[in-house]
């Protein structure tokens, strides 16, 4: 498998605090790389990184072989990079549909009005929010926010797709139709970047998994090998996996 | 692919009689000459004055999240560029009022590098400061009557019923083509974008919008506007002054034009500024209690329905006059479709918890 997006020695400092620490790893094309660590370790932050929300202070990002370091965070999502935030952001005055219609028509495929209705559509029937396509997104529940925010990262039509804790706070039935959801993403040729602290949701997409710890790398690997190392089970002592 | 049949309607019922009730208006606009008094003129021109330059602080502070305070910088280069054009260049102050415009949008872009290096707050005051630097500008040219300014004499040469019915009708002519025009740039893909930068920045541009680039578009065609709005109004009361150009109080108007009427609607400035007027009409003769009175109003509005007047009403009614928001209409749906769709509500379930 082709190398999709790649950190090298990647630093980055908030002061004195070293969020990312001399990162690298390597996202391969199609695969589902679950990141899992500590609150604070800086998951949060790699995804600011490869969206543009921050600049690194060394070290070389590149996706699709592209050195992105110098991209403006809206040419990355033209590039074919979409996001889900962990705090939704929604387009709140606007209704559900127009805030798909966004991505649609900005994001990577710059479609026409026309064609953006029609893939906008299928979103909202994919990710069941057909019913509410006319709601405000302001007077979204917490959890058709979660919905929105997924959809609407489809939205762009990304290679790369970076979810950031998209299951906390659901239900373990809201949960496994989530999971199914994603898989059924990557099964249509999307690569998943996961961050997420519900790790049995994590481990049922994941692929692969990467463990930062205080802005480094931890563990790498296949995620039953990486669940049971002992370095991980120390960081994640007193949580329940 | 999706097996839903749609469509996208921008239509209700109540937008498509609003749309019939602005076409209504604006003819009742344009008929105005035909038996309004001179007066009755006069103080439309300023009305409407008022109106286009809120639509474009809207545009730019509502949509744009542009809070400018420095809009009164583009009326004063718009109307000093009627006096350069026509009193010192001989051109036809009618055909001048245009040019008032562009050298109002290129003031604008000339200058943006300056002001778009700072952000919110520092942004607000740097237009503020700018302002201030063109007035102090164009106070020092002598040519333009320096401090004390001039009168606009060539339209002497104009015949009085002429010169007012002109002015009136290039005035109403500004407004219909910026409420229209605003309407359907509002209704792009450009207007997408926008109304995506108003809800949130961050997530406009994790969905691909250049932020940027519309930013200071938007901030281009509200100064192309207001440059508009200070020729016409300077060539209606004939005589311009760097202070009168330049005052903050343009800016004071608009801001509470749009922020009692609702900012981010289309509908809130004109709401606002009939709210404006009908209090300047109500309060003309108690002096100071006027001030009071604005004060106190746009306090509680600011208190009890932050997002102005029309902002409330559409949040409690779902109220939209003007047809911006795309409605998705579905047709030809079963019942099966639930258990096609993923869904992940769970309440089909629900007693299993």
């Amino acid at each position: 498998m082709s190398v999709l997006l790649s950190f090298e020695n990647v630093s980055k400092s908030f002061g004195a605090l070293r969020v990312t620490d001399d990162l690298s790893f390597e996202v391969r094309k199609g695969e589902a790389l679950g990141v899992l660590g500590p609150n604070g370790a800086g998951k949060t932050t790699v995804f600011n990184l490869i969206t543009g929300g921050l600049a690194p202070d060394g070290g070389r990002i590149r996706f699709a072989g592209q050195d992105i370091a110098r991209l403006t965070p809206h040419k990355r999502c033209r590039a074919g990079i979409g996001r889900s935030y962990q705090v939704a952001l929604p387009f709140e005055g606007m209704t559900v549909f127009e805030n798909l219609l966004v991505g649609a028509m900005f994001g990577a495929q710059n479609r026409t009005a026309k064609e953006a209705d029609g893939r906008c559509v299928e979103l909202l029937e994919r990710t069941g929010l057909l019913d509410k396509a006319n709601r405000l997104a302001g007077s979204l529940t917490l959890l058709d926010r979660k919905r929105l925010e997924l959809a609407r990262a489809l939205a762009t039509d990304p290679q790369l797709l970076l979810l950031d804790e998209i299951a906390g706070g659901l239900t373990e039935q809201e949960a496994h139709a989530l999971i199914e959801l994603v898989n059924d993403i990557r099964a249509r040729g999307v690569t998943i970047v996961w961050i997420e602290h519900v790790v049995h949701a994590l481990l049922a997409v994941a692929s692969r998994l990467l463990v930062i710890n205080f802005g480094a790398k931890l563990a790498e690997g296949d995620p039953r090998a990486v669940m049971a190392s002992a370095d991980v089970k120390r960081v994640y002592m007193g949580i329940e996996v | 692919m999706t097996g839903v049949a749609f469509k996208v309607s921008r239509n209700t019922r109540l937008s498509v009689a609003a749309v019939w009730g602005g076409v209504a208006a604006a003819l009742v606009l344009v008929s105005v000459p035909l038996w309004g008094s001179p007066a009755l003129m006069r103080w439309a021109v300023e009305v409407m004055c008022y109106l286009v330059l809120a639509q474009m602080w809207n545009l730019m502070a509502g949509y744009g999240g542009l809070m400018s305070v420095g809009l009164q910088a583009f009326v004063g280069v718009g109307a000093y560029s009627i006096f350069v054009f026509a009193q010192h260049m001989g051109m036809h102050p009618f055909l001048a009022i245009p040019l008032g415009g562009v050298m109002a949008a290129i003031a604008a872009i000339a200058t943006a590098p300056l002001v778009f290096r700072m952000r919110g707050g520092y942004f607000a005051i740097g237009t503020w400061v700018l302002a201030e630097v063109f007035r102090i500008i164009f106070s020092n040219i002598s040519l333009l009557g320096g401090g004390s300014g001039q009168s606009l004499t060539v339209m002497a040469r104009i015949d009085r019923s002429t010169r007012e019915i002109g002015v009136y009708l290039i005035a109403a002519g500004i407004l219909i083509a910026a409420s229209l025009a605003i309407n359907l740039m509002l209704r792009s893909r450009f207007g997408l974008g926008l109304t995506a930068i108003r809800d949130s920045e961050d997530a406009a541009e994790s969905q691909g919008v250049d932020v940027k680039a519309l930013k200071l578009q938007v901030y281009t065609l509200a100064s192309f506007g207001a440059g508009l709005v200070g020729a016409v109004y300077f060539t209606s009361i004939l005589r311009i002054s760097p202070n009168a150009a330049f005052d903050a109080n343009w800016v004071v108007a608009s801001v509470f034009i749009v922020v009692i009427g609702g900012i981010g609607t289309l509908e809130g400035p004109i709401l606002g500024t009939a709210i404006f007027f009908a209090l300047r009409w109500l309060l003309a003769d108690y002096g100071a209690w006027y001030w009071l009175v604005m004060g106190a109003v746009a306090v509680a509005v600011v208190v009890f329905a932050p997002a102005g007047i029309w902002g409330y009403v559409r949040a409690r009614w779902d109220l939209q006059l003007l047809p911006l928001q795309r409605r998705l209409i579905l047709s030809g749906r079963g019942p099966q479709r639930r258990e096609t769709g993923l869904e992940f509500t769970g309440d089909a379930e629900a007693g299993r918890m």
